[in-house]
Order: structure tokens, then C-alpha cells, then sequence
């Protein structure tokens, strides 16, 4: 029987949170009534025409710069040609042969298995207005009719193109969430599938393990998680070996993902090959991308996300915490400030990702709101290192600071959690309690360690809990030494 | 004949044009597939016509190729200028009236246009 | 008494100035000028009689106040391919009959600014392709000096206005001699600027790497004066030229001694019309004798700069013109899906020459043809750059004739679009250089038709082009002026 391969590549789209759109100065945050947001540019009206916006450059080539892209000093706009109603233009400004970013790679690790994507190329386009189809099914099929609003028409788009490097689901979902992550990182896009601003196309091919060539590839639309990027690539490569198994064949498509029915359904076949008709757009001089810009993307490069993560691991957080806390903008803050008021990191780590994240989902609140600073979460590992608190009495006091009782020792304190650090005052109740259970002091002179456990419970009920029971059992085990 | 229901319009698919090859003559003009990506519904007769006059410009046209231009970059802007920007900055939009005014179907704030082709 | 529809820009903005008469004056006389020539031309798709009224009142006041702006209140018209607010605007186009457009194009604004007084909007061919104004949708313009024959195009109906007096000086755009050849075959002046001297926003675009708005004036320091008003960057046009504008009405009356001047062998021979010739010959026997150095230069690539145009521009064109398609603006033909509204529409909207360059500008740009065509063409495009750029190594200007004939019969050459495009051939090769280039009149043809010659420059190069045009107008003395522009013809 075949063993089947996956060969997977993605195009993502991206769009950028400018103030303005990429060829005109109408808005790129605006409201629900339709068509508020355009001018003669973004309309196409006739005599209009684009000016490209700086931002928009500087935002595309960090992104490049973030997947270690060559970034192309000449660059051009290219005018893509195809009809649709929501285009304004009937062209779409884009880019071609020389796109400002190429040549480019992003580390992904699934479980542990680190794998490298190519970027093939990052480019810059503008984004199409939006339809409506109205009728009894609400989808472009059975229609009577189609709205259109031109908001969104003009919004600046990045396009980034992978290699067919991707090999699986998971892959794909985790090259999908690293982009994402970097781009907010970036603080270019909100990057919101379910909201648009970032859209996943696959394209998938299957071929028997050990072939190089290429199989007949789809192209998977309409994905608006991770999550159903994912599944859509599963039930596409499942159908594809089907298809292949059962001696039919895959043909060159574009296939809709139905969230819904949880399968892919065909799309246009493209039997006839698209003819956009390229050429470099003349309203729109050639891009320079000379050292000095280059350089200055680079230096302003922030932190990206796989650097914060090894730099949480070096700083002592568990791996997997490490990952939650660079993801978490506001938590992995709070960590850092914390580490550096001296708190100790892998317990700072966990409770931040443990019961902080439980407590503000449940509270529905951030932690900025909370009680919780830099420095009471110090104090509060500090204490519990130091042996003040127990690590359950711990959880309660960071309950309690989340809620804003106070610093650690004042709702320690406050609802008497504290350890009793004196000795001598636990040796008494031990003594009180081996006087009470003779019989069990014999039988653990016998050698007999069984009733150990019951008598370390009953010192700390004496103690009402507040004892450190490595102690109480210490001090027993003295006791039935003497 | 090719009117307009046998097109098909997709904006988003994959296929790159090819740059690489300098196609010989005589010219041949596929106008039905032409006038299709142009998105002009013409009859018959208009494509006979058309086609012969485009073969007749083509060929006065060819006459370029005979110019050696094996080291020569092309030309596409008349001024050698770089980097026109514009800053981030955002500008009023237009009345949404006066957008509307000129539109020759609209309803709710929207442009109105007759059912999309379906893409299957 | 002079009509006041005769004056110069010059004079009249003398006149406005010292107050012998108002801007209101000069607009009624240039209203009454076009109430008599209208009905021999059709040169006006529009008069935009309450929106001028009210420019020239406006003026009359800032006059009192002394406003010095040189075009205040002057009486101007416009191709209707320029985006005018609030007045209709069809680039001669069935699918834009109907058009007012929300917003003003910048030399528009500017013109505004400046104080002009728009009485109109002038006939075209569609959306500026072609050499005769016989493709307007609207019908044809005639030409004033033989209303049998055509005004040349596209900007005839600028032409003919400047050249009876129905504005006292016009704008048209020029993308492959479309304001120099009409201004030629109606004996005035026409330049075509430097590419992104003058910006192209609110010019419906014909082939965007070519276009340039220009002027039309009966006198070489009108045609400045209107340049200078429009001229300089605009931040709506990445093309625009972000420089200093040249300092064009300075050098006006400096004179061409030791003015180095190429004539262009391949223009000054066959295929050009033999009282063409002579009288192009003539002129530069004059500049000659007035002190400038004459050269004959060889620009090879020239001969193919007509069917790289051709390959150029209707690529361009087929793309800019994607946006009309019924669903945003002007003219829809119903269909039952969008699809095929787009395409009827299409059909409808569009003439045959718009039509036929959409075609093959789609078929030039297609898959397997690209390179061969619209890239090759781009290449040819370098070579004729590269021959321009050795030619103004050795001379200052270049001269030709503007237009191989003087104005052709109405219905000569439509039937075949190559003879059409041919009487191109002298004012192309400046548009795929980039480059400015004037037509100045210099006599009439046995048939009472005036010939243009044309002078070249290099990129930024207009200061020392009108000097030279200046000099051939001093020379020339070119005084005559058509029938129709004369008071005593009357309404037929």
C-alpha cells in the first residue's frame, strides 16, 4: 500500500493597520455604514490616481525583515488585471517580478520537531471592497442580487508566500499562529482571521513518500481560523489519497472550505488558465529601497517572538510557560518586571499561567486591573521560597492579591496564613500530640512508619495548618529516636 | 459566439504569465477569448471585423521586433524618478450622496449590481 | 473697436487690468463668439454659462481690489477628459454621458485658484484616441479655417475654440500629439510638456506613461502663461515632477542666437506633405539667419516609434479603461448577472476606436504575446530615449514639422485605423521620450490651411522651447486668422 506524502504551501494576507489606505488618505478603521470611507482614488473615479502610502512600505518590509527576507532595493507595482465588481479598478495594484521582499525562511516547531518554511516572496497589494449577496441563501449561489460597499477597497495588503515546504496540518496551523504572532509583534496588523485582516489560501498536493514530483495541487479558500485551516488541510489531504487510491485523479482547483460540513466542495476549475495581464503599473514609480532604509528597518526591528521565548526559558521559565508568556503580551511584561524584582522565575511562570489566567478568565478582566504588580508577585515567590507560606496558602494569598486585598504579607496575614517558623512552639504541640497517641509512639519505635502520616496530621490540625509539615514530621522522628 | 455569459471572472487564483518567449508571426488573434478578457460583448460580425483590423496593426506593429534589443532595458516611466510616498495621513472622504449621486443603481448605501456568477 | 473675443491673453488681462473693460465683458463677447461658431463647430460639449458667470463676477471684484493674477478672469476652456466638479464631464464617451464628477482635478483647481473663468468643456475624440475629433461619441468637431475638414485630435474641439475666439486660450492633453497636431491643423499654438510637469490628476487617463495636460493659445506667450499656472508638483501624482518648474516667460524675447537647432532627417523627407516641407524649410532658413545654429540630426529609432506607441498605449489604455463598467458611474446596459451587465455595457458605451484599442491593448499584454509585444515596445522605447539623449548631446532643440498634412476632409481617413495613426508620425516619438515639445503656426497651404512646425527639447527643457517658439512667432508674424472668427459671419 502507498504511503502518501503532503505538500503544502500557503499565501497569506495580511492587512495593515495604517491610518490611511494604500493609495489614498481615506481611513482604514472605519465604521459599519458602507461607503464612508472612499474618495475618487479608492472609487476608481475617472482621473484618479494612487500616491502609495510610506507606512504602509515601512510595515511591509518589517515584515520581511522579521522572516529574514532579502529586502529588493528596486521594486515595482505591477497592475494585475481581472474583472470583479468588488475591484474598483478592474485591476488590482500589485506587485509581480520584484516584490519588496524575498527570499525568506520561518522556524516552526511542532512537538518538539523544528522545521524551517521558506518565504518565497512578501509582496504589496491593495485590498477589494465588499459584496453582499442578497437572497433566500444569503451565499453568491442563488442570489438575486449583490451590494456592494468600497470601504475596505484600498486598504493596504501584505502578501506573504511560502515555499511548498509545509508537510502537515499541524505544520500549517503552526506556521499560521508564528505569522500571526510576528505580525502583531510587529504592531502592523490586529491580524483577526475571523475578522479578515489575516486570510489563509492552501495550497495542498499529495504525493507517495519518496517522489519528488509534484501531485496535482488544490487551492483551499475560505478558512477564517487557525483551527479550520487546519482541519480544512486534513480533510483535503484525506480526499486527495482517496481520489489517488481509488484510481481517480486530482484536478487543478480552487475548493471552498464549508466550516459547516466540515469538508472542502469544488470551486472554479482552472482548466483555463487566468490572464491577469501584467505589466508595471505607470502611475506608480519604482520603489528604492537604498541601505540607509534597509538599516533603519532592521534596527527598529522589536523582539520577535522566538527570541522572547528562548530569552523566558534562559531567564528560568518552564518551556511550555515560557511559550504561553510570550504570546501574552501583558502577562510575559509582568514576568519580566517580576524576574527582575528578584522573583523567581519558574514559579512566577507558573502561577502567571496557571492561576492568573484561570483568575482573569473567570474575573472576565486584565491583569493590569488586577492587584497583582511586578512586585507583589516577587515577594509572594520570595515568601513561599522562604518557607512563609505553604504552596497551597501561597495560591490563596495570590488569590487573594489578585483580588486586591493587598501585598502578599498584608492578605497572608490578614487571613492568617502564615507559617509557624518557631520551633519551639511545634515541638510543643508534637509533644502534646505523641503524649495523646502513645500507642502510635510505640509502633513507630517498633520501626513501624505507618502511623507517621496520621501524626503529622494531627499536629497540623493543632496548628490549624500553619505548620510546615517537613518539619512537624522531622521533629517526630526525632522524638521517637530519643 | 461569445456573449457575455460564458464569461467567467475569478480575482483570486495562482497562474503567473509567462515572460520568456518571443511568439514568431503570422498573427493570430483568439478575439473571442480577447474580447472576453476585455469583457466587450460583441456579435459575429464585430469579431470578423475587429480581428482583421488588429491582425493589420499587429503586423504594421511587428515591425518592432526588428530591432535588436538583446541589452536594452525597457522603458516604462519617461522621468528616471524613485519613491513618490504619500504620508500616513488621513484626508476626508467624500459625501456618501454625492458618491451615490452618479451610481446608476444603489439601495441602502450601497452600489446595487445583478447576481454574481457563481464561482462552481 | 476690437471684439474682445480677439485678444490676446495678454491683452486682455491688460484690458481686465486697467479696467477698460470687466471680466464679465470678456466673457460675454467670448459667449457671443461661441453662440455664432458653435453651430459651424460643435467645438463645445458643454458651456458652463452659470459657473463662468459667476468666476468672471468673482473676478471683477478681486480686479477692483487689484488682484494681479495673471489669468484672472480670463476666459478659458477645457477637453473634456479634465474632471471638473459638478460639471458634466464625458471624455466624448456614451459611457459617461451624464457624468458630473464630485471633485476637480488638480490643474483644474489650479486654474480655478488662478482666477480663469471655465467657460467650457471641449469636444474630443473618446477618451482621446485619435487624430481627427471624429470619434466623439457626440459627433465631430470641424475646423474653423474649412469646415469640410477636420480640427485634428484629439483636443480639436480645444483647438477650434482657441482658434475663433470662443475662449481666449484652451487646455487638452497630449499623449501622442494631441494638442500639437489639432493646434497645427488650426493655426495656433499647442504644447505638450515635460511627462509630470503638469499633473495628471483629474485626467481621465488614455495611456498613463504617455498623457500630459497641455496648452492651446493663439500666441507662444499665452501658451506659457496658461503652463505656468498649471505646471509644478501635486502630491495626488506619484509622475508629477517633484523640481523646480521651469522658468519658462522669462526667456521669451532673449532671441536664438547661438541656439544650437537639430533638424530631424527622418522628418523633414518622405511621407511629409511638399508645402509641409517648404515651409518648414523655410522657418529654419529664418532661424538661421537670426543667429541659431542649424544641424541635421539622425534619430534611427524614430521610424519605430509609431508602432511601439501603438503597442504602448492601447496596453495602457486597456487596463484604464477596465473601470468603466457600469457598476460604480455612468452608462449600464442591463444584464441578468453582473457579469454580462459589465460587458454589454462595454459594448454599448464604447466606440469603435475605443473598442479596437481596448482589444488590442488586452492582446498585447495576453500571456505568450507580452514580450513580444508590449515589451519589445518598451525596449524600443529606450532606444528612441537613447537617440534623443545623443541628439541633445550636440543641439538644444530639435524642429520638424508638427503634422505631416494640413487638415484632411471630414470622413478621409476613418476607415482605416493605420492611415489614421500615421499622421502621428512627427509628434509621437516626444511623448515615449518624455520629452516637451510646441507647435507654433507658420503659414497656410495652398488651400488657405495652416501648417505647424514643431519644436523639441529635452526633459525640463521648455524654457529654451519657447524661447525658440517665440522667436519663430517674431519671425513668422503669422497674423491670419480663419473666416469664422471673424464678427460678420453670423448663425447660419
Amino acid at each position: 500500500m502507498t504511503e502518501w506524502e503532503a505538500v503544502i504551501g500557503l499565501e497569506t494576507h495580511v492587512e495593515l493597520q495604517t491610518n490611511s489606505k494604500m493609495f489614498c488618505g481615506c481611513p482604514v478603521d472605519f465604521g459599519d455604514e458602507p461607503n464612508t470611507a472612499v474618495c475618487p482614488v479608492c472609487l476608481a473615479l475617472p482621473g484618479a490616481l494612487p500616491v502609495p502610502n510610506r507606512e504602509a512600505i515601512e510595515g511591509i518590509l518589517s515584515i520581511g525583515d522579521a522572516l529574514n527576507c532579502t529586502l529588493t532595493e528596486d521594486s515595482l507595482f505591477y497592475r494585475k488585471n481581472y474583472f470583479y465588481p468588488d475591484l474598483p479598478k478592474n485591476y488590482q495594484i500589485s506587485q509581480y517580478t520584484f516584490p519588496l521582499c524575498v527570499d525568506g525562511y520561518l522556524d516552526v516547531d511542532v512537538d518538539g520537531e523544528p522545521t524551517t518554511v521558506g518565504i518565497t516572496r512578501v509582496h504589496m497589494e491593495e485590498d477589494t471592497g465588499k459584496s453582499t449577496h442578497v437572497g433566500e441563501s444569503g451565499r453568491i449561489h442563488g442570489a438575486e442580487h449583490t451590494l456592494l460597499d468600497f470601504n475596505r477597497a484600498g486598504v493596504p495588503l501584505v502578501e506573504v508566500v511560502t515555499e511548498p515546504d509545509i508537510r502537515s496540518p499541524e505544520q500549517a496551523r503552526a506556521y499560521g499562529l508564528e505569522l500571526q504572532r510576528i505580525v502583531r509583534t510587529l504592531g502592523v496588523s490586529d491580524a483577526r482571521l475571523e475578522e479578515g485582516s489575516m486570510r489563509f489560501d492552501a495550497n495542498i498536493s499529495v504525493r507517495p513518500v519518496g517522489t519528488e514530483e509534484l501531485g496535482t495541487r488544490t487551492e483551499v479558500k475560505n478558512v477564517n481560523s487557525l483551527r479550520s485551516m487546519q482541519r480544512a488541510i486534513a480533510f483535503e489531504i484525506t480526499r486527495q489519497i482517496e481520489v489517488l487510491e481509488s484510481g481517480g485523479s486530482i484536478h487543478l482547483e480552487t475548493r471552498h472550505w464549508d466550516e459547516a460540513n466540515g469538508a472542502t466542495r469544488s470551486g472554479r476549475t482552472k482548466e483555463e488558465s487566468e490572464d491577469y495581464r501584467y505589466f508595471q503599473d505607470p502611475d506608480l514609480l519604482p520603489l528604492h529601497i537604498d541601505d540607509a532604509w534597509r538599516n533603519r528597518v532592521r534596527e527598529r526591528r522589536p523582539e520577535l517572538p522566538a527570541d522572547k521565548r528562548s530569552r523566558y526559558r534562559g531567564l528560568g521559565a518552564d518551556e511550555r510557560v515560557a511559550d504561553l508568556l510570550a504570546d501574552a503580551a501583558d502577562l510575559g511584561e509582568l514576568f519580566e518586571s517580576a524576574v527582575a524584582e528578584g522573583a523567581d522565575a519558574r514559579t512566577a511562570g507558573i502561577w502567571l499561567t496557571g492561576e492568573v489566567v484561570a483568575y482573569l478568565r473567570r474575573e472576565e478582566t486584565e491583569v493590569g486591573e488586577t492587584g497583582l504588580t511586578a512586585s507583589s508577585l516577587a515577594g509572594l515567590t520570595e515568601m513561599t521560597a522562604g518557607g512563609d507560606l505553604s504552596a497551597t496558602a501561597a495560591k490563596e494569598v495570590l488569590a487573594g492579591v489578585l483580588a486586591g486585598e493587598g501585598d502578599p504579607r498584608e492578605v497572608a496575614e490578614a487571613r492568617d496564613l502564615l507559617q509557624i517558623s518557631d520551633v519551639d512552639a511545634i515541638e510543643a504541640e508534637v509533644a502534646a500530640v505523641l503524649d495523646e497517641h502513645p500507642e502510635a509512639l510505640a509502633k513507630l519505635r517498633e520501626g513501624d512508619s505507618k502511623p507517621i502520616g496520621f501524626l503529622v496530621g494531627q499536629v497540623m490540625r493543632a496548628t490549624g495548618g500553619k505548620a510546615d509539615p517537613r518539619m512537624v514530621q522531622d521533629l517526630i522522628r526525632r522524638k521517637t529516636q530519643e | 459566439m461569445c456573449l457575455a455569459t460564458c464569461y467567467r471572472s475569478n480575482p483570486h487564483t495562482l497562474s503567473a504569465q509567462s515572460t520568456g518567449t518571443i511568439t514568431s508571426m503570422p498573427v493570430e488573434i483568439d478575439i473571442e477569448r480577447v474580447a472576453h478578457l476585455a469583457r466587450i460583448a460583441l456579435t459575429d460580425e464585430e469579431m470578423t471585423a475587429y480581428s482583421e483590423q488588429l491582425v493589420h496593426i499587429l503586423e504594421h506593429a511587428e515591425r518592432v521586433q526588428a530591432l535588436p534589443t538583446d541589452e536594452v532595458e525597457p522603458t516604462s516611466h519617461p522621468l528616471p524618478m524613485v519613491n513618490a510616498f504619500r504620508p500616513d495621513e488621513v484626508i476626508p472622504s467624500l459625501d456618501r450622496d454625492d458618491v451615490l449621486a452618479g451610481a446608476p443603481d444603489a439601495e441602502d448605501g450601497y452600489f446595487r449590481v445583478p447576481k454574481i456568477l457563481d464561482e462552481s | 473697436m476690437t471684439d474682445l473675443a480677439d485678444l490676446t491673453i495678454a491683452q486682455a488681462s491688460a484690458g481686465l487690468r486697467e479696467q477698460e473693460f470687466s471680466a464679465v465683458d470678456l466673457l460675454d463677447a467670448v459667449e457671443r463668439r461661441a453662440a455664432i461658431t458653435e453651430a459651424h463647430l460643435h467645438a463645445y460639449l458643454t458651456l458652463d454659462r452659470e459657473g463662468a458667470r459667476e468666476a468672471a463676477e468673482a473676478a471683477d471684484i478681486a480686479l477692483v481690489d487689484g488682484d494681479l493674477r495673471p489669468l484672472l478672469g480670463i476666459p478659458i476652456a477645457l477637453k473634456d477628459n479634465m474632471v471638473t466638479k459638478g460639471v458634466e464631464t464625458t471624455a466624448s464617451s456614451q459611457i459617461l454621458a451624464g457624468w458630473k464628477p464630485p471633485y476637480d482635478g488638480t490643474a483644474v483647481r489650479r486654474l480655478r485658484e488662478a482666477g480663469a473663468v471655465i467657460v467650457g468643456k471641449t469636444n474630443l475624440d473618446e477618451f482621446a484616441m485619435g487624430s481627427s475629433t471624429e470619434n466623439s461619441a457626440y459627433g465631430p468637431t470641424r475646423n474653423p479655417w474649412n469646415t469640410e475638414t477636420v480640427p485634428g485630435g484629439s483636443s480639436g474641439g480645444s483647438a477650434a475654440v482657441v482658434a475663433v475666439g470662443s475662449a481666449l486660450g484652451a487646455f487638452g492633453s497630449d499623449t501622442g500629439g494631441s494638442i500639437r497636431q489639432p493646434a497645427s491643423l488650426t493655426g495656433i499654438v499647442g504644447a505638450k510638456p515635460t511627462y509630470g510637469l503638469v499633473s495628471r490628476y483629474g485626467l481621465i487617463a488614455f495611456a498613463s506613461s504617455l498623457d500630459q495636460i497641455g496648452p492651446l493659445a493663439r500666441t507662444v506667450p499665452d501658451a506659457a502663461m496658461l503652463l505656468e499656472a498649471v505646471a509644478g508638483w501635486d502630491r495626488m501624482d506619484a509622475t508629477s515632477y517633484h523640481g523646480d518648474v521651469p522658468a519658462i516667460s522669462r526667456s521669451l524675447n532673449v532671441g536664438v542666437r547661438g541656439v544650437r537647432i537639430g533638424v530631424v532627417t527622418e522628418l523633414v523627407g518622405e511621407g511629409i506633405d511638399p508645402q509641409v516641407l517648404a515651409a518648414t524649410r523655410a522657418t529654419i532658413d529664418r532661424l538661421s539667419e537670426a543667429g541659431a545654429d542649424v544641424v541635421e540630426i539622425s534619430l534611427p529609432a524614430i521610424e519605430y516609434a509609431l508602432s511601439a506607441y501603438y503597442l504602448i498605449a492601447p496596453a495602457e489604455c486597456s487596463a484604464n479603461l477596465a473601470r468603466f463598467e457600469g457598476v460604480r458611474y455612468g452608462l449600464r446596459v442591463d444584464g441578468a448577472t453582473t457579469e454580462e451587465m459589465m460587458a454589454r455595457t462595454r459594448a454599448e458605451g464604447f466606440g469603435p476606436e475605443v473598442t479596437r484599442r481596448i482589444l488590442l491593448g488586452t492582446y498585447a499584454l495576453s500571456a505568450g504575446y507580452y514580450d513580444a509585444f508590449y515589451g519589445q515596445a518598451q525596449r524600443v522605447r529606450t532606444l528612441l530615449r537613447n537617440d534623443f539623449a545623443t541628439a541633445y548631446g550636440q543641439v538644444d532643440v530639435l524642429v520638424s514639422p508638427t503634422s505631416p498634412t494640413t487638415a484632411f476632409e471630414i470622413g478621409a481617413k476613418t476607415g482605416d485605423p493605420l492611415t489614421m495613426y500615421l499622421t502621428d508620425i512627427c509628434t509621437i516619438a516626444t511623448n515615449l521620450a518624455g520629452d516637451p515639445a510646441i507647435s507654433v503656426p507658420v503659414g497656410l497651404d495652398d488651400g488657405g490651411l495652416p501648417i505647424g512646425f514643431q519644436i523639441m527639447a529635452p526633459a525640463l527643457g521648455e524654457e529654451v522651447m519657447f524661447r525658440v517658439a517665440a522667436e519663430v512667432e517674431r519671425l513668422v508674424d503669422f497674423t491670419a486668422r480663419p473666416r469664422l472668427a471673424t464678427s460678420k459671419v453670423v448663425a447660419p
